[in-house]
Order: structure tokens, then sequence, then C-alpha cells
């Protein structure tokens, strides 16, 4: 151990400056050689810890310290994957919500498309066929023709445009004197009729015996009947916002009568 | 002379080496440090006390840091290491302290 031993300097000793000096003279002693071995290791190991120390990884730590230190990282781990879970969660109501809102924009879209063809305010393209009733002698009347609309809608035609007229819901058919009016326009011959619709099946419907192709021919016309892949019904009809009609609101269907 | 001189190059060479303390001894030379910080104090001590001897400041560094590390193992192998070094950090801060406290009665009479 030390030699931390009770002071006791002796009278008429040289003063403790002198004397550590004395002592620090060199003397070349087996001892002293040993003791400045000492100091060179402690300096060493002094310079080595220091070193060691300020570049201090997990390695050096004792193992209740890595224990503290792991159950840190095992709390601080369940905790991110909590908020990992809880963001994921919303992050997934998110994603839904907006694919939810995405399916019922598509699904409005399609129901606009739809109405928007059957109200005439829409350009209709697609199969079907073109009928061309060329009539020199101007024996086609109305009727004629409504009933040509009509075979057609049997036929399961989606949009019918006469000539440049569209023909929806409300179209009129009159017989006035300068011709044929349709909707309040008179219609001149030849009548181009423009169906969209499965081209065979309405073809088919137009040529049955006793159908329009045969009335048609009766009545000193000729008719063309052209199916094709892509016919547009291009004509609009004129949006008018109904005077009287107003839409009942969709009540319960128990308060109905 | 010689030992301060034999301390400083001491310094100079592990700061110039980078040595890395191997795994095993890296809990005990901490403490082994302090340890012989204490036997060096302690030999100034017996010097201005006039009681100092090479050999037995020789012998009482190296006991002193055998013995502090052989505490900080066996307190390792029992699993309070920590808490021992802790304790043997103490005891031997006081112990340096005391001895200092010597010097300096010694060297300024205060």
């Amino acid at each position: 151990m030390s030699q931390a031993r009770p002071p006791d300097p002796a009278p008429g000793d040289p003063s403790p400056g002198r004397r550590l000096l004395r002592m620090a003279r060199p003397r070349a002693t087996k001892a002293n050689a040993l003791a400045a071995l000492l100091a060179i290791l402690l300096g060493f190991a002094v310079a080595t810890q220091v070193r060691q120390n300020q570049s201090l990884g997990l390695e050096s730590l004792r193992q209740s310290e890595l224990v503290n230190i792991l159950d840190n990282a095992t709390l601080r781990e369940r905790t991110l994957d909590q908020t990992a879970r809880e963001l994921q969660a919303t992050r997934d109501q998110l994603v839904s919500g907006s694919t939810g809102g995405a399916a019922a924009l598509k699904a409005a879209q399609e129901r606009l498309d739809a109405l928007r063809i059957l109200a005439g305010t829409a350009r209709a393209s697609g199969p079907g066929i073109r009928l061309t009733i060329s009539d020199p002698g101007a024996k086609v009347t109305s009727p004629v023709l409504l009933d040509s609309v009509q075979e057609l809608r049997d036929a399961g035609a989606e949009a019918i445009q006469v000539n440049n007229i569209r023909i929806v819901a409300s179209s009129h058919f009159n017989q006035g004197a300068s011709g044929i009016e349709i909707d309040g326009k008179s219609v001149g011959p030849p009548y181009t009729i423009t169906a969209i619709g499965d081209p065979a099946t309405m073809s088919s419907a137009m040529e049955i015996p006793g159908g329009l192709s045969e009335n048609v021919r009766q009545l000193g016309a000729t008719i063309t009947i052209t199916e094709s892949k892509d016919l547009t019904v291009g004509a609009l009809h004129p949006l008018s916002t109904p005077r009287y009609a107003r839409p009942v609101p969709q009540p319960a269907p128990t308060s109905a009568p | 002379m010689i030992p301060a001189l034999g301390l400083l190059v001491g310094l100079a060479v592990g700061l110039f080496l980078h040595p890395a303390v191997p795994l095993a001894l890296q809990p005990y030379l901490p403490i082994a440090v302090i340890a012989a910080l204490d036997a060096v104090f302690g030999g100034v001590r017996a010097v201005l006390d006039g009681i100092f001897n090479d050999k037995v400041f020789v012998v009482s560094f190296l006991s002193n840091v055998v013995v502090a590390a052989f505490i900080v193992f066996l307190g390792d192998q029992l699993g309070v290491g920590s808490q021992l070094s802790t304790g043997v950090v103490v005891v031997l801060g006081i112990r340096i302290f005391s001895n200092v406290a010597s010097i300096r009665r010694h060297l300024f009479r205060a």
C-alpha cells in the first residue's frame, strides 16, 4: 500500500522543498529505475485510458449498463412500433376514404354520362346503323318516321338522330303544311337516321316483313341501311328547364301513400 | 526527477501510439490508474515526511494496482462490479485528497 503515515517531520530536517529537490536528483539505484519504469507505465495507462474513454463504445460498458441500454432501446422500440401502427391505421383509413370517394365520383360520372346521352345533351358515338330514306315523291309522312324511331328503340337504339335533330324522350313528330316537323323544325327528304346500338339487331328489325323497309318501299321511296362499327350522333338537344314539373323530393318509402 | 520524466514519456508514448485496451483489461485499467495515482501521491508525501523509501514506493505502487484491479474483478464476479468500482474510486479519491492535503501543508505550511 501507499506510504501514507502520520507526518512526523523531525526537527532540524531540511525544508520540505529542499528535501523534494534532493529526492528529485537522479540516483542510479535499482529502485529508482523501477520507479521510473512504473511512472512510464502509469503515464502510458493514463493516456490510454483517456483516449479509450473519448472513443467510448458499447464494448467497454458493464453488463448492467448494457442491460439498461437494451431496456431503454426495447422500450423506445415498443413506443415507436405503437406510433408506427397508429400512423399506418390512419394512412389506411385515409387511403380507403379517398378510394371510396374516387369510386363514388366514378359512379356519379357514369350516371351523368348515361343521363346526358338520354337527355341528348352529349354527343354519342359507337356501333350502329345509318338509314337513308330517299323520298322523291314526298310520300313519307311523320307517322312513318315516328314508326322508324319506335322500331329502332324497340331494337335497342340508345341514341338517335334524324337529319340533324336529336331524338329524345320529349321529341314530337308533326305533319305540318310544309312537311314533316320534328320538335317544331321542318325536316325534308332525304331523311338520314343515325342510331347507336347493336347494328345487327337494329338492321334486322328494319328488314322484318311488315316492318319499316317494306312500308317505305310500298310508299315508293327507297331505303338504304348501312351498319357501321363507329358512328357518331352529333346533334344535341337543347336542355330546357321544366316550367311546371318539379322533382318530388325522395321521401322515406313509408310516408308514400 | 527520473520518475517524473518517465511519467511524461509514458504520456507521450500513449498519446502517439493510440494503443487499444484489451477487452479483458477494460474494466480494470481506470481503477488501476487511480490506485497508481494514490501510490504516487503517497510517495510524494513520504518524501516530504522524510520517510521515503524507493523499495516501499515500488511495492506499494504495484500492490495498490493489483489490489484495486482484484477488487473490481471480484465485484464483477459477484455481480456488484460497478458499485464496487465506485467504492474503490471513492476510497482512493479520499486517500489522494488527504495525501495532497498533507503535501500542501508541508509545502505551503497551510
